[in-house]
């Protein structure tokens, strides 16, 4: 089986400074794949990089055996690839609805139409409405997103990232700033949505990390320094003395 | 359809706001129809038909504005160009005696300006913010100053001309006389209007929100921004080339002026004023705009000044403009506590009032000063005659202005008070659209 995602020898630099240095990792379909690191480890902007929003200064990514490095983020989005933001990044005049309404247009095969009245698209309104049940937001439908507290936005934010059916799934950080509650609850809802689909999700909480991922990668000052089973990863002695020693100590 | 989806989804519309909605849209067209019967004089067919062409000039400049949120300083272009194709169209079509009425004209002016559109716009929206104001702007300036170095196509500074009535007959009107004008613009205008606000209901006018509130999620959502912002500027420029080939008929003539950067700039006013915040907003802007122009030029020989003024309280004091102004006292119509609010505008209005007053005095004072010293003291503003050389008169307009803004600030702060009292307990659902 081909991977879902394979990086292959992936360099970023901006100016003198190389934030990513020679990164090769690979996703497997189906799998839960988390990116650990310490902060300013790369992690952002390698996501940056997979989805787009960056191009590799030298090295290729691939989606599905097809190099998608180089193309606009659009494009990768239209070939099965989604990511979420670590601030959240939604249509903050829009209501809910709407948001994830704009979220399943495309890949619903609507794209720049203008002679449908978008009230009258049963499919579009059936899956918004899935979604809008998924992510528990259904009491909040008609409230502009910028006015959600910031738990249910970062749940809408999810929303909006898996409403396209992408295939593969970016979330970086989604339970950044979260109460243990909150945190519990995305969990569940993430390992609910991400369902038979690749995730790659970048997680600063061990219990989220350790909890939901199948295999872990550690990146650190822009290398990939380990990856593997949670349990190869707990033991790696080169892990534990560049970032699990810390939170231990 | 699914249970789920019949829980979740926002409900369908019931019959009666269908009836409702469908019922607003006849009841314009009635209004329109019935209009010249109530005001039947020349000039104000005349009005009529310039309100009509502001309004859809406005609405396309708010297909840009505020839904895909792209500030243009140069929407005459295609307005302008629009009219210009129309009058040389007038021209061919009369002197080859072509099948073609003038109803159908406008068409010609609207494809002109999507023509324009698709032409010009590819560059200039692959970014938002001031790269494409700035590039607006000096595509303006070419264009605009292209019109008077082209003079076989422009005409120069006296414009081209056309004469309406040669066209072929339909119903045996010829289009002479300004009523048969005023139903041509009303009926482009209702047609008009319909689309655009149909447009806003499509996917592609939900993206161009979506374009607007946050480009950059737009491209991780399948879509590319800059195709949005290109279609949102086509589709703006066919209608904005209906309202200058609606313009060009009515007048008969096209000039630069057409093109130039008061056109932009009046365009601009009427839509930021009326509230880009809303499909209405443009439309109660241009109304406003329009009539305060026809007015304003009566009644003081320096209306541009306050013209300038007022875009700059609204700028400041209500950037929703009017329509959003009044939309604010919607959560209170429905709360019922309306009343609690407008004792305070009362006792607020009258030392504004008495500022404006003030306000107006200095400036028609001033004006006279500076711009005709030499010239009787005795001037007349707004109807009103009074001596600009009294002390008495410098005096007054001190007194209010300074006197009335005083006391205003503290009326402000009272209509805050009462707002903050008839708001608690008022749940805000669902700001602008």
């Amino acid at each position: 089986m081909s991977a879902a995602i394979e990086l292959r020898g992936v360099e970023k630099s901006f100016g003198i400074t190389s934030v990513i240095r020679n990164v090769n990792l690979t996703v497997a379909q189906g799998e839960r794949h988390a990116l650990i690191g310490p902060n300013g480890a790369g992690k952002s902007t390698l996501f940056n990089l997979i989805s787009g929003y960056m191009m590799p200064t030298i090295g290729s990514i691939l989606l599905r055996d097809e190099v998608i490095s180089g193309l606009p983020p659009y494009q990768i989005n239209r070939r099965g690839l989604s990511r979420s933001f670590q601030v959240t990044n939604v249509f903050a005049n829009m209501s809910v609805w709407e948001n994830l309404r704009c979220a399943v247009l495309w890949s619903d095969g609507h794209r720049y139409t203008f002679w449908k009245n978008i009230d009258n698209l049963p499919e579009v309104r059936e899956r918004t409405a899935q979604i809008l049940a998924d992510i528990n937001l259904t009491s909040r439908r008609d409230v502009p997103a910028g006015l959600l507290t910031y738990a249910e936005q970062r749940a809408l934010e999810i929303g909006i990232t898996v409403a396209g059916g992408a295939n593969v799934i970016l979330l970086d950080e989604p339970t950044a700033g979260m109460s243990h509650a909150e945190t519990e609850r995305a969990v569940a809802l993430i390992r609910r949505l991400t369902e038979g689909r690749t995730l790659l999700i970048v997680e600063h909480d061990m219990s989220v990390v350790f909890g939901l991922a199948d295999r872990i990668s550690v990146l650190v000052y822009g290398q990939i320094i380990a990856s593997g089973t949670p349990e190869e990863i707990r033991g790696n002695p080169k892990v534990r003395e560049a970032y699990l020693g810390e939170e231990a100590a | 359809m699914s249970d789920l989806t019949a829980s979740a989804a926002p409900p369908y519309p019931a019959a009666a706001e269908k009836f409702k909605f469908y019922g607003l849209w006849v009841a314009a067209a009635v209004a329109l129809l019935v209009l010249p019967k109530l005001f039947s004089s020349g000039g104000s067919l005349t009005t009529f038909s310039l309100i009509g062409i502001s309004i859809i000039f406005s609405l396309s400049y708010n297909i840009l504005l505020g839904q895909t949120g792209m500030l243009s300083f140069g929407h005459a272009v295609y307005y302008g160009l629009g009219g210009f194709l129309v009058i040389h169209a007038i021209n061919i079509i009369g002197a080859n005696k072509l099948p073609i009425p003038l109803p159908l004209v406008p068409l010609i002016g609207g494809l002109t300006g999507l023509l324009f559109a698709v032409l010009l716009g590819w560059v200039s929206t692959q970014r938002s913010g001031t790269a494409f104001a700035m590039i607006s702007l000096g595509v303006a300036e070419l264009i605009a100053s292209s019109a008077l170095i082209l003079r076989t196509f422009f005409g120069g500074e006296a414009g081209i001309s056309a004469n309406r009535t040669k066209l072929l007959r339909v119903f045996d009107w010829s289009f002479g006389p300004q009523i048969q004008i005023y139903y041509l613009v009303a009926a482009w205008t209702l047609m008009a209007v319909v689309a655009m606000y149909a447009l806003t209901r499509t996917p592609l006018g939900r993206m161009c929100n979506a374009v607007r509130d946050n480009p950059e999620r737009v491209q991780f959502v399948g879509y590319d921004p800059h195709v949005v912002r290109y279609l949102a500027f086509c589709f703006s420029g066919f209608f904005a080339g209906v309202a200058g080939a609606l313009a060009a008929i009515n007048f008969e003539i096209a000039n630069s002026a057409y093109l130039g950067a008061v056109q932009s700039g009046t365009v601009l006013f009427a839509t930021y004023i009326g509230g880009v915040g809303f499909f209405i907003g443009p439309i109660v802007g241009a109304i406003f705009v329009t009539l305060l122009s026809l007015g304003l030029s009566d009644l003081t020989p320096v209306w541009q000044l306050y013209f300038g003024l007022i875009f700059i309280a609204v700028v400041v004091f209500a950037p929703g403009g009017i329509t959003g102004l009044l939309m604010m006292h919607r959560p209170l119509v429905k709360a019922g506590t309306l009343l609690k609010v407008i004792p305070s505008y009362l006792i607020a209005f009258v030392p504004t009032l008495a500022m404006i007053v003030g306000l107006i005095l200095a400036v028609e004072t001033i004006v006279h000063f500076t711009v005709n010293p030499g010239e009787d003291s005795h001037i007349k503003a707004f109807g009103v005659r009074f001596d600009a050389a009294s002390r008495y008169i410098w005096a007054m307009a001190a007194i209010l202005l300074i006197g009335g803004f005083l006391v205003a600030r503290k009326t402000w702060t009272w209509v805050g008070h009462a707002w903050d009292d008839a708001t608690s307990g008022v749940h805000e659902e669902g700001a602008a659209e």
